[in-house]
Protein backbone atom coordinates (compact mmCIF):
# COMPACT_ATOMS: atom_id res chain seq x y z
CA UNK A 1 0.00 0.00 0.00
CA UNK A 2 1.40 3.43 -0.93
CA UNK A 3 0.73 6.39 1.30
CA UNK A 4 1.75 10.05 1.27
CA UNK A 5 5.09 10.29 3.02
CA UNK A 6 5.90 6.71 2.02
CA UNK A 7 8.85 5.36 3.95
CA UNK A 8 8.59 7.84 6.83
CA UNK A 9 5.05 6.81 7.64
CA UNK A 10 5.93 3.16 7.41
CA UNK A 11 8.89 3.66 9.74
CA UNK A 12 6.75 5.57 12.23
CA UNK A 13 4.10 2.85 12.18
CA UNK A 14 6.67 0.16 12.80
CA UNK A 15 8.48 1.91 15.64
CA UNK A 16 7.38 4.36 18.27
CA UNK A 17 8.61 7.55 16.59
CA UNK A 18 6.02 10.28 16.03
CA UNK A 19 4.95 11.21 12.52
CA UNK A 20 3.97 14.70 11.31
CA UNK A 21 2.88 15.50 7.77
CA UNK A 22 5.84 17.34 6.10
CA UNK A 23 3.45 19.94 4.69
CA UNK A 24 2.26 20.68 8.24
CA UNK A 25 5.87 20.95 9.43
CA UNK A 26 6.54 23.59 6.75
CA UNK A 27 3.32 25.42 7.64
CA UNK A 28 4.19 25.52 11.36
CA UNK A 29 7.71 26.80 10.62
CA UNK A 30 6.35 29.53 8.33
CA UNK A 31 3.76 30.52 10.92
CA UNK A 32 6.26 30.83 13.76
CA UNK A 33 8.57 32.97 11.57
CA UNK A 34 5.65 35.16 10.54
CA UNK A 35 4.51 35.56 14.17
CA UNK A 36 8.01 36.63 15.21
CA UNK A 37 8.23 39.17 12.37
CA UNK A 38 4.80 40.66 13.12
CA UNK A 39 5.69 41.02 16.79
CA UNK A 40 8.96 42.75 15.99
CA UNK A 41 7.43 45.17 13.46
CA UNK A 42 4.56 46.01 15.82
CA UNK A 43 7.06 46.73 18.60
CA UNK A 44 9.23 49.02 16.44
CA UNK A 45 6.27 50.97 15.07
CA UNK A 46 4.75 51.48 18.52
CA UNK A 47 8.06 52.59 20.06
CA UNK A 48 8.67 55.04 17.21
CA UNK A 49 5.21 56.56 17.45
CA UNK A 50 5.41 56.95 21.22
CA UNK A 51 8.88 58.54 21.03
CA UNK A 52 7.89 60.96 18.29
CA UNK A 53 4.73 62.00 20.13
CA UNK A 54 6.59 62.59 23.40
CA UNK A 55 9.51 64.48 21.86
CA UNK A 56 7.16 66.75 19.87
CA UNK A 57 5.18 67.75 22.96
CA UNK A 58 5.64 71.49 23.62
CA UNK A 59 7.05 70.96 27.14
CA UNK A 60 9.49 68.22 26.16
CA UNK A 61 12.68 70.30 26.31
CA UNK A 62 11.80 71.58 29.77
CA UNK A 63 11.00 68.05 30.93
CA UNK A 64 14.25 66.79 29.48
CA UNK A 65 16.21 69.52 31.24
CA UNK A 66 14.48 69.05 34.62
CA UNK A 67 14.14 65.26 34.78
CA UNK A 68 16.74 63.87 32.38
CA UNK A 69 19.71 66.23 32.64
CA UNK A 70 22.96 64.30 32.01
CA UNK A 71 25.01 66.84 34.01
CA UNK A 72 22.76 66.64 37.07
CA UNK A 73 22.77 62.88 36.73
CA UNK A 74 26.57 62.65 36.62
CA UNK A 75 26.86 64.98 39.55
CA UNK A 76 24.45 63.22 41.90
CA UNK A 77 24.85 59.58 40.87
CA UNK A 78 27.93 58.62 42.96
CA UNK A 79 26.31 60.06 46.09
CA UNK A 80 23.03 58.27 45.29
CA UNK A 81 24.78 54.98 44.78
CA UNK A 82 26.48 55.44 48.12
CA UNK A 83 23.17 56.19 49.86
CA UNK A 84 21.53 53.22 48.13
CA UNK A 85 23.93 50.91 49.98
CA UNK A 86 22.03 51.84 53.16
CA UNK A 87 18.72 50.72 51.59
CA UNK A 88 20.31 47.46 50.61
CA UNK A 89 21.63 46.92 54.12
CA UNK A 90 18.23 47.71 55.66
CA UNK A 91 16.68 45.21 53.29
CA UNK A 92 19.26 42.53 53.95
CA UNK A 93 18.87 42.83 57.72
CA UNK A 94 15.08 43.20 57.75
CA UNK A 95 14.22 40.38 55.36
CA UNK A 96 15.56 37.40 57.37
CA UNK A 97 14.04 38.86 60.54
CA UNK A 98 10.68 39.23 58.74
CA UNK A 99 10.80 35.61 57.64
CA UNK A 100 11.51 34.49 61.21
CA UNK A 101 8.75 36.66 62.71
CA UNK A 102 6.28 35.67 60.00
CA UNK A 103 6.91 31.95 60.29
CA UNK A 104 6.88 32.03 64.08
CA UNK A 105 3.59 33.92 64.21
CA UNK A 106 2.03 31.61 61.61
CA UNK A 107 3.08 28.56 63.62
CA UNK A 108 1.90 30.03 66.91
CA UNK A 109 -1.52 30.67 65.40
CA UNK A 110 -1.71 26.96 64.55
CA UNK A 111 -0.96 25.71 68.07
CA UNK A 112 -3.97 23.86 69.40
CA UNK A 113 -2.99 23.07 73.00
CA UNK A 114 -5.04 25.14 75.48
CA UNK A 115 -1.91 26.18 77.37
CA UNK A 116 -0.86 28.30 74.38
CA UNK A 117 -4.10 30.29 74.32
CA UNK A 118 -2.36 33.52 75.48
CA UNK A 119 0.30 33.14 72.78
CA UNK A 120 -2.34 32.58 70.16
CA UNK A 121 -4.20 35.68 71.24
CA UNK A 122 -1.01 37.75 71.14
CA UNK A 123 -0.22 36.50 67.64
CA UNK A 124 -3.71 37.25 66.37
CA UNK A 125 -3.77 40.74 67.89
CA UNK A 126 -0.30 41.44 66.49
CA UNK A 127 -1.36 40.55 62.95
CA UNK A 128 -4.57 42.54 63.22
CA UNK A 129 -2.81 45.65 64.44
CA UNK A 130 0.23 45.72 62.21
CA UNK A 131 -1.67 44.87 59.07
CA UNK A 132 -4.08 47.66 59.82
CA UNK A 133 -1.62 50.50 60.52
CA UNK A 134 0.21 52.13 57.58
CA UNK A 135 3.88 51.14 57.54
CA UNK A 136 4.91 54.80 57.52
CA UNK A 137 2.93 55.41 60.69
CA UNK A 138 4.59 52.44 62.43
CA UNK A 139 8.00 53.83 61.44
CA UNK A 140 7.14 57.28 62.83
CA UNK A 141 5.71 55.86 66.07
CA UNK A 142 8.65 53.59 66.77
CA UNK A 143 11.41 55.81 65.33
CA UNK A 144 10.47 58.94 67.21
CA UNK A 145 8.42 57.45 70.02
CA UNK A 146 10.64 54.76 71.50
CA UNK A 147 13.91 56.76 71.74
CA UNK A 148 11.88 59.51 73.48
CA UNK A 149 11.09 57.03 76.27
CA UNK A 150 14.82 56.97 77.09
CA UNK A 151 14.56 53.36 78.13
CA UNK A 152 17.58 51.87 79.83
CA UNK A 153 19.52 49.75 77.37
CA UNK A 154 17.24 50.45 74.42
CA UNK A 155 19.19 51.59 71.36
CA UNK A 156 18.61 55.24 70.55
CA UNK A 157 19.65 54.92 66.93
CA UNK A 158 16.58 55.78 64.86
CA UNK A 159 17.80 53.49 62.12
CA UNK A 160 17.43 50.48 64.44
CA UNK A 161 13.84 51.45 65.18
CA UNK A 162 13.16 52.04 61.52
CA UNK A 163 14.24 48.48 60.77
CA UNK A 164 12.21 47.15 63.72
CA UNK A 165 9.14 48.96 62.36
CA UNK A 166 9.63 47.44 58.90
CA UNK A 167 10.07 43.99 60.45
CA UNK A 168 6.90 44.32 62.55
CA UNK A 169 4.83 45.66 59.69
CA UNK A 170 5.98 43.16 57.07
CA UNK A 171 6.11 40.32 59.60
CA UNK A 172 2.33 40.55 59.96
CA UNK A 173 1.82 40.24 56.21
CA UNK A 174 4.31 37.44 55.83
CA UNK A 175 2.71 35.56 58.75
CA UNK A 176 -0.55 35.53 56.85
CA UNK A 177 1.19 34.39 53.68
CA UNK A 178 2.76 31.50 55.57
CA UNK A 179 -0.55 30.66 57.18
CA UNK A 180 -2.23 30.50 53.78
CA UNK A 181 0.61 28.29 52.62
CA UNK A 182 0.17 25.90 55.52
CA UNK A 183 -3.57 25.76 54.87
CA UNK A 184 -2.89 24.96 51.22
CA UNK A 185 -1.26 21.65 52.12
CA UNK A 186 -3.97 19.03 51.92
CA UNK A 187 -4.98 17.52 55.32
CA UNK A 188 -4.38 14.04 53.88
CA UNK A 189 -0.65 14.83 53.91
CA UNK A 190 -0.80 15.37 57.64
CA UNK A 191 -2.83 12.21 58.07
CA UNK A 192 -0.27 10.21 56.09
CA UNK A 193 2.60 11.61 58.16
CA UNK A 194 0.86 10.98 61.48
CA UNK A 195 -0.10 7.47 60.39
CA UNK A 196 3.62 6.67 60.06
CA UNK A 197 4.01 7.61 63.71
CA UNK A 198 5.60 11.02 63.13
CA UNK A 199 4.82 13.44 65.94
CA UNK A 200 2.88 16.63 65.33
CA UNK A 201 6.14 18.62 65.36
CA UNK A 202 7.90 16.22 62.97
CA UNK A 203 4.87 16.32 60.67
CA UNK A 204 5.10 20.10 60.51
CA UNK A 205 8.84 20.12 60.10
CA UNK A 206 9.26 17.47 57.40
CA UNK A 207 5.93 17.28 55.60
CA UNK A 208 3.75 20.37 55.99
CA UNK A 209 6.20 23.29 56.09
CA UNK A 210 8.39 22.28 53.13
CA UNK A 211 5.29 22.06 50.96
CA UNK A 212 3.79 25.23 52.43
CA UNK A 213 6.93 27.26 51.75
CA UNK A 214 7.07 25.98 48.18
CA UNK A 215 3.45 26.97 47.64
CA UNK A 216 3.94 30.52 48.88
CA UNK A 217 7.34 31.31 47.38
CA UNK A 218 5.86 33.59 44.67
CA UNK A 219 3.81 35.74 47.08
CA UNK A 220 6.76 35.86 49.49
CA UNK A 221 9.07 37.11 46.75
CA UNK A 222 6.41 39.66 45.89
CA UNK A 223 6.59 40.94 49.47
CA UNK A 224 10.40 41.04 49.19
CA UNK A 225 10.10 43.33 46.17
CA UNK A 226 7.70 45.56 48.04
CA UNK A 227 10.09 45.70 51.00
CA UNK A 228 12.99 46.73 48.77
CA UNK A 229 11.06 49.88 47.88
CA UNK A 230 9.68 50.49 51.36
CA UNK A 231 13.18 50.76 52.80
CA UNK A 232 12.85 54.34 51.53
CA UNK A 233 10.20 55.01 54.18
CA UNK A 234 12.90 54.94 56.85
CA UNK A 235 14.08 58.28 55.39
CA UNK A 236 11.39 60.08 57.41
CA UNK A 237 13.44 59.36 60.52
CA UNK A 238 16.48 61.15 59.11
CA UNK A 239 18.96 58.51 57.87
CA UNK A 240 20.28 59.52 54.51
CA UNK A 241 19.27 56.65 52.28
CA UNK A 242 18.63 56.84 48.56
CA UNK A 243 15.36 58.77 48.54
CA UNK A 244 16.59 61.27 51.13
CA UNK A 245 19.86 61.78 49.23
CA UNK A 246 17.90 62.43 46.02
CA UNK A 247 15.64 64.85 47.84
CA UNK A 248 18.62 66.80 49.18
CA UNK A 249 20.31 66.92 45.78
CA UNK A 250 17.10 68.02 44.09
CA UNK A 251 16.45 70.78 46.57
CA UNK A 252 19.97 72.16 46.06
CA UNK A 253 19.83 72.27 42.27
CA UNK A 254 16.11 72.65 41.58
CA UNK A 255 16.57 69.75 39.19
CA UNK A 256 14.60 66.52 39.55
CA UNK A 257 17.06 64.30 37.75
CA UNK A 258 18.28 62.80 41.08
CA UNK A 259 14.73 61.54 41.74
CA UNK A 260 14.66 59.84 38.35
CA UNK A 261 18.11 58.39 39.03
CA UNK A 262 16.89 57.10 42.41
CA UNK A 263 13.88 55.52 40.75
CA UNK A 264 16.18 53.85 38.23
CA UNK A 265 18.29 52.42 41.07
CA UNK A 266 15.23 50.98 42.84
CA UNK A 267 14.10 49.46 39.57
CA UNK A 268 17.53 48.02 38.92
CA UNK A 269 17.20 46.17 42.23
CA UNK A 270 13.60 45.01 41.86
CA UNK A 271 13.64 43.87 38.24
CA UNK A 272 15.98 40.91 38.81
CA UNK A 273 13.77 39.93 41.73
CA UNK A 274 10.65 40.23 39.57
CA UNK A 275 12.14 38.03 36.83
CA UNK A 276 13.24 35.55 39.50
CA UNK A 277 9.66 35.49 40.83
CA UNK A 278 8.31 34.87 37.32
CA UNK A 279 10.79 32.06 36.88
CA UNK A 280 9.84 30.43 40.17
CA UNK A 281 6.15 30.68 39.30
CA UNK A 282 6.67 29.21 35.85
CA UNK A 283 8.67 26.36 37.31
CA UNK A 284 5.93 25.60 39.81
CA UNK A 285 3.32 25.59 37.08
CA UNK A 286 5.42 23.13 35.12
CA UNK A 287 5.86 20.94 38.18
CA UNK A 288 2.18 20.88 38.95
CA UNK A 289 1.40 20.17 35.32
CA UNK A 290 3.92 17.34 35.27
CA UNK A 291 1.74 14.94 37.22
CA UNK A 292 0.63 11.95 35.16
CA UNK A 293 -2.09 10.82 37.53
CA UNK A 294 -4.45 12.73 39.73
CA UNK B 1 -4.85 -21.30 66.73
CA UNK B 2 -2.99 -18.03 66.32
CA UNK B 3 -3.30 -15.48 69.09
CA UNK B 4 -5.73 -12.59 68.74
CA UNK B 5 -3.92 -9.54 67.49
CA UNK B 6 -6.75 -7.04 67.35
CA UNK B 7 -9.97 -6.98 69.31
CA UNK B 8 -12.59 -4.38 68.39
CA UNK B 9 -15.46 -4.47 70.88
CA UNK B 10 -18.70 -2.56 70.61
CA UNK B 11 -17.23 0.54 68.99
CA UNK B 12 -19.44 3.54 68.31
CA UNK B 13 -18.48 6.55 66.23
CA UNK B 14 -20.54 9.38 64.85
CA UNK B 15 -19.76 12.54 62.93
CA UNK B 16 -22.20 15.18 64.10
CA UNK B 17 -25.63 13.62 63.85
CA UNK B 18 -24.47 10.91 61.49
CA UNK B 19 -23.83 7.65 63.29
CA UNK B 20 -21.25 5.68 61.29
CA UNK B 21 -20.20 2.86 63.62
CA UNK B 22 -23.01 1.46 65.77
CA UNK B 23 -21.47 -0.97 68.19
CA UNK B 24 -19.19 -2.84 65.80
CA UNK B 25 -17.13 -5.79 67.06
CA UNK B 26 -14.51 -7.76 65.16
CA UNK B 27 -11.45 -9.82 66.10
CA UNK B 28 -8.37 -10.36 63.98
CA UNK B 29 -5.83 -13.10 64.69
CA UNK B 30 -2.16 -13.06 63.78
CA UNK B 31 -1.36 -13.73 60.08
CA UNK B 32 -5.01 -13.42 59.20
CA UNK B 33 -6.26 -11.45 56.19
CA UNK B 34 -9.66 -9.94 56.96
CA UNK B 35 -11.50 -8.23 54.13
CA UNK B 36 -14.19 -5.68 54.94
CA UNK B 37 -16.91 -5.30 52.33
CA UNK B 38 -20.00 -3.16 52.33
CA UNK B 39 -21.57 -0.17 50.63
CA UNK B 40 -20.05 3.30 50.83
CA UNK B 41 -20.92 4.77 54.19
CA UNK B 42 -21.19 1.39 55.88
CA UNK B 43 -18.23 2.30 58.12
CA UNK B 44 -15.29 0.42 56.58
CA UNK B 45 -12.94 3.41 56.33
CA UNK B 46 -14.00 4.83 59.67
CA UNK B 47 -13.29 1.52 61.38
CA UNK B 48 -9.79 1.38 59.86
CA UNK B 49 -9.09 4.95 60.92
CA UNK B 50 -10.22 4.23 64.45
CA UNK B 51 -7.91 1.21 64.65
CA UNK B 52 -4.97 3.40 63.62
CA UNK B 53 -5.99 6.18 66.03
CA UNK B 54 -6.61 8.67 63.23
CA UNK B 55 -10.15 8.98 64.57
CA UNK B 56 -11.07 8.70 68.24
CA UNK B 57 -13.99 6.43 69.07
CA UNK B 58 -17.08 7.65 70.94
CA UNK B 59 -17.55 4.41 72.88
CA UNK B 60 -16.20 0.86 72.99
CA UNK B 61 -12.63 -0.41 72.89
CA UNK B 62 -9.95 -1.41 70.41
CA UNK B 63 -7.11 -3.47 71.89
CA UNK B 64 -3.89 -4.53 70.19
CA UNK B 65 -2.14 -7.74 71.29
CA UNK B 66 -4.16 -7.80 74.52
CA UNK B 67 -1.87 -5.09 75.89
CA UNK B 68 -2.30 -1.78 74.08
CA UNK B 69 -5.70 -0.14 74.35
CA UNK B 70 -5.96 2.23 71.38
CA UNK B 71 -9.11 3.76 72.79
CA UNK B 72 -7.90 4.51 76.32
CA UNK B 73 -8.25 8.24 77.02
CA UNK B 74 -4.51 8.89 77.32
CA UNK B 75 -3.06 6.39 74.87
CA UNK B 76 0.14 7.35 73.08
CA UNK B 77 -1.25 7.17 69.56
CA UNK B 78 2.22 7.48 68.04
CA UNK B 79 3.00 4.15 69.73
CA UNK B 80 -0.11 2.63 68.15
CA UNK B 81 0.87 3.91 64.73
CA UNK B 82 4.35 2.45 65.07
CA UNK B 83 2.71 -0.97 65.27
CA UNK B 84 -0.16 -0.56 62.82
CA UNK B 85 0.46 0.80 59.32
CA UNK B 86 -2.21 2.16 57.00
CA UNK B 87 -2.37 2.75 53.25
CA UNK B 88 -4.97 5.13 51.85
CA UNK B 89 -7.10 5.23 48.73
CA UNK B 90 -5.36 8.41 47.51
CA UNK B 91 -1.76 7.19 48.12
CA UNK B 92 -0.85 10.40 50.00
CA UNK B 93 2.83 10.19 49.13
CA UNK B 94 4.84 13.27 50.08
CA UNK B 95 5.17 15.09 46.74
CA UNK B 96 8.26 17.09 47.72
CA UNK B 97 10.37 14.01 48.44
CA UNK B 98 11.80 11.32 46.21
CA UNK B 99 10.35 7.83 46.48
CA UNK B 100 13.28 6.68 48.63
CA UNK B 101 12.94 9.71 50.94
CA UNK B 102 9.23 8.94 51.33
CA UNK B 103 10.18 5.48 52.50
CA UNK B 104 13.05 6.43 54.79
CA UNK B 105 11.49 9.44 56.58
CA UNK B 106 9.44 7.43 59.07
CA UNK B 107 12.15 4.83 59.58
CA UNK B 108 14.68 7.51 60.53
CA UNK B 109 12.51 9.90 62.51
CA UNK B 110 10.17 7.44 64.21
CA UNK B 111 12.15 4.22 64.50
CA UNK B 112 15.53 5.93 64.86
CA UNK B 113 17.16 3.88 62.12
CA UNK B 114 20.33 5.28 60.59
CA UNK B 115 20.08 6.81 57.16
CA UNK B 116 22.10 3.97 55.61
CA UNK B 117 20.01 1.33 57.35
CA UNK B 118 16.74 2.97 56.27
CA UNK B 119 17.92 3.36 52.70
CA UNK B 120 19.04 -0.22 52.48
CA UNK B 121 15.71 -1.50 53.74
CA UNK B 122 13.93 0.93 51.42
CA UNK B 123 15.83 -0.24 48.35
CA UNK B 124 15.32 -3.89 49.27
CA UNK B 125 11.58 -3.41 49.59
CA UNK B 126 11.38 -1.37 46.37
CA UNK B 127 13.17 -4.17 44.56
CA UNK B 128 10.79 -6.73 45.99
CA UNK B 129 7.80 -4.79 44.68
CA UNK B 130 9.38 -4.18 41.27
CA UNK B 131 10.15 -0.51 41.87
CA UNK B 132 13.95 -0.53 42.22
CA UNK B 133 14.43 1.89 39.33
CA UNK B 134 12.01 4.43 40.85
CA UNK B 135 13.94 5.16 44.06
CA UNK B 136 15.09 8.60 42.97
CA UNK B 137 11.94 9.68 41.11
CA UNK B 138 9.41 12.12 42.52
CA UNK B 139 5.95 10.63 43.12
CA UNK B 140 4.19 12.67 40.42
CA UNK B 141 6.38 11.03 37.78
CA UNK B 142 4.91 7.61 38.63
CA UNK B 143 1.69 5.96 37.51
CA UNK B 144 -1.11 5.56 40.04
CA UNK B 145 -0.32 1.88 40.48
CA UNK B 146 3.35 2.62 41.09
CA UNK B 147 2.48 5.37 43.57
CA UNK B 148 0.21 3.05 45.48
CA UNK B 149 2.88 0.37 45.60
CA UNK B 150 5.32 2.96 46.94
CA UNK B 151 2.75 3.84 49.61
CA UNK B 152 2.56 0.16 50.53
CA UNK B 153 6.36 -0.04 50.72
CA UNK B 154 6.39 3.10 52.88
CA UNK B 155 4.04 1.41 55.35
CA UNK B 156 5.84 -1.96 55.24
CA UNK B 157 9.24 -0.30 55.77
CA UNK B 158 8.10 0.64 59.27
CA UNK B 159 7.99 -3.08 60.15
CA UNK B 160 4.41 -2.93 61.44
CA UNK B 161 2.68 -5.84 63.15
CA UNK B 162 -0.43 -5.24 61.11
CA UNK B 163 -1.40 -3.35 57.96
CA UNK B 164 -4.68 -1.63 57.20
CA UNK B 165 -5.62 -1.06 53.55
CA UNK B 166 -8.36 1.49 52.95
CA UNK B 167 -9.77 0.87 49.45
CA UNK B 168 -6.30 1.11 48.03
CA UNK B 169 -7.34 0.27 44.47
CA UNK B 170 -10.45 2.47 44.23
CA UNK B 171 -8.65 5.46 42.72
CA UNK B 172 -6.76 3.39 40.16
CA UNK B 173 -7.16 2.87 36.46
CA UNK B 174 -8.61 -0.68 36.11
CA UNK B 175 -5.45 -1.77 34.27
CA UNK B 176 -3.32 -0.86 37.31
CA UNK B 177 -5.39 -2.58 39.98
CA UNK B 178 -3.72 -5.94 39.44
CA UNK B 179 -0.19 -4.84 40.27
CA UNK B 180 -1.32 -3.35 43.59
CA UNK B 181 -3.36 -6.41 44.57
CA UNK B 182 -0.35 -8.56 43.65
CA UNK B 183 1.66 -6.62 46.23
CA UNK B 184 -0.99 -7.33 48.88
CA UNK B 185 -1.00 -11.02 47.98
CA UNK B 186 2.77 -11.09 48.42
CA UNK B 187 2.46 -9.55 51.90
CA UNK B 188 -0.08 -12.19 52.87
CA UNK B 189 2.29 -14.93 51.79
CA UNK B 190 4.90 -13.51 54.13
CA UNK B 191 2.45 -13.81 56.98
CA UNK B 192 1.48 -10.16 57.40
CA UNK B 193 -1.72 -9.55 59.34
CA UNK B 194 -3.98 -7.48 57.10
CA UNK B 195 -7.33 -5.74 57.46
CA UNK B 196 -8.50 -4.48 54.11
CA UNK B 197 -11.53 -2.55 52.94
CA UNK B 198 -12.15 -3.22 49.27
CA UNK B 199 -14.68 -3.56 46.49
CA UNK B 200 -12.56 -6.14 44.64
CA UNK B 201 -14.72 -9.21 45.27
CA UNK B 202 -12.60 -11.52 43.14
CA UNK B 203 -9.55 -10.61 45.18
CA UNK B 204 -11.48 -11.06 48.44
CA UNK B 205 -12.48 -14.55 47.34
CA UNK B 206 -8.89 -15.53 46.48
CA UNK B 207 -6.94 -13.95 49.30
CA UNK B 208 -9.17 -13.33 52.31
CA UNK B 209 -9.19 -15.73 55.24
CA UNK B 210 -12.37 -14.09 56.37
CA UNK B 211 -14.83 -11.66 54.84
CA UNK B 212 -16.86 -9.27 57.01
CA UNK B 213 -19.91 -7.62 55.52
CA UNK B 214 -20.47 -4.25 57.16
CA UNK B 215 -23.91 -2.74 57.09
CA UNK B 216 -25.12 0.37 58.95
CA UNK B 217 -22.12 0.40 61.26
CA UNK B 218 -22.07 -3.25 62.39
CA UNK B 219 -20.69 -6.54 61.05
CA UNK B 220 -23.85 -8.10 59.72
CA UNK B 221 -22.29 -11.30 58.51
CA UNK B 222 -18.82 -12.81 58.50
CA UNK B 223 -17.05 -16.01 57.61
CA UNK B 224 -14.81 -17.65 55.01
CA UNK B 225 -15.16 -16.00 51.58
CA UNK B 226 -16.76 -19.10 50.03
CA UNK B 227 -19.62 -18.83 52.48
CA UNK B 228 -20.14 -15.09 52.67
CA UNK B 229 -19.60 -14.36 48.99
CA UNK B 230 -21.19 -17.51 47.50
CA UNK B 231 -23.91 -18.31 49.91
CA UNK B 232 -24.72 -15.41 52.25
CA UNK B 233 -27.37 -15.98 54.89
CA UNK B 234 -28.43 -12.32 55.23
CA UNK B 235 -30.71 -10.78 52.68
CA UNK B 236 -28.84 -7.45 52.80
CA UNK B 237 -25.57 -9.21 52.02
CA UNK B 238 -27.18 -10.87 49.03
CA UNK B 239 -28.56 -7.53 47.86
CA UNK B 240 -25.16 -5.89 48.19
CA UNK B 241 -23.37 -8.67 46.32
CA UNK B 242 -26.00 -8.67 43.61
CA UNK B 243 -25.53 -4.95 43.12
CA UNK B 244 -21.74 -4.95 43.13
CA UNK B 245 -21.32 -8.02 40.96
CA UNK B 246 -23.96 -6.70 38.56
Amino acid sequence: MTEPGGDTVAAARAGSTPYVDPARVRYRKRKSLRDAAIGMISLIVTATVVTVVIVRTPGWSAVQETFFSPEAFAESFPGLLDAFWLNIRIFLIAEPLILIVGLTVALVRRLRSPIFLPLRIVATVYVDIFRGVPTLLVILLLGFGVPALQLQGAPDDVLVWGVVALVLSYGAYVAEVFRAGIDSVHPSQQMAARSLGLTSWQTNRYVVLPQAVRNVTPPLLNDFISLQKDTALVSVLGPIELLRRAQIDASFTFNYTPYVAAAALFIALTIPMSRFTDWVQARQRRRRGAGTDS
Amino acid sequence: MNPTMLRVSDVWKSFGQESVLRGISVDVTEHEVVVLIGASGSGKSTLLRCINGLETVDAGSIVLDNDLDVTAFRTDLDAVRRRVGIVFQSYNLFPHMTVLKNITLGQRKVLGRSSAEAQERGRQLLARFGLEDKADEYPDRLSGGQQQRVAIVRAVAMSPEMLLFDEITSALDPLLVGEVLEAVRELKEEGMTIVMATHEMGFARDVADRVCFLDAGVVLEQGPPQEVLRDPTERRTRDFLARILG
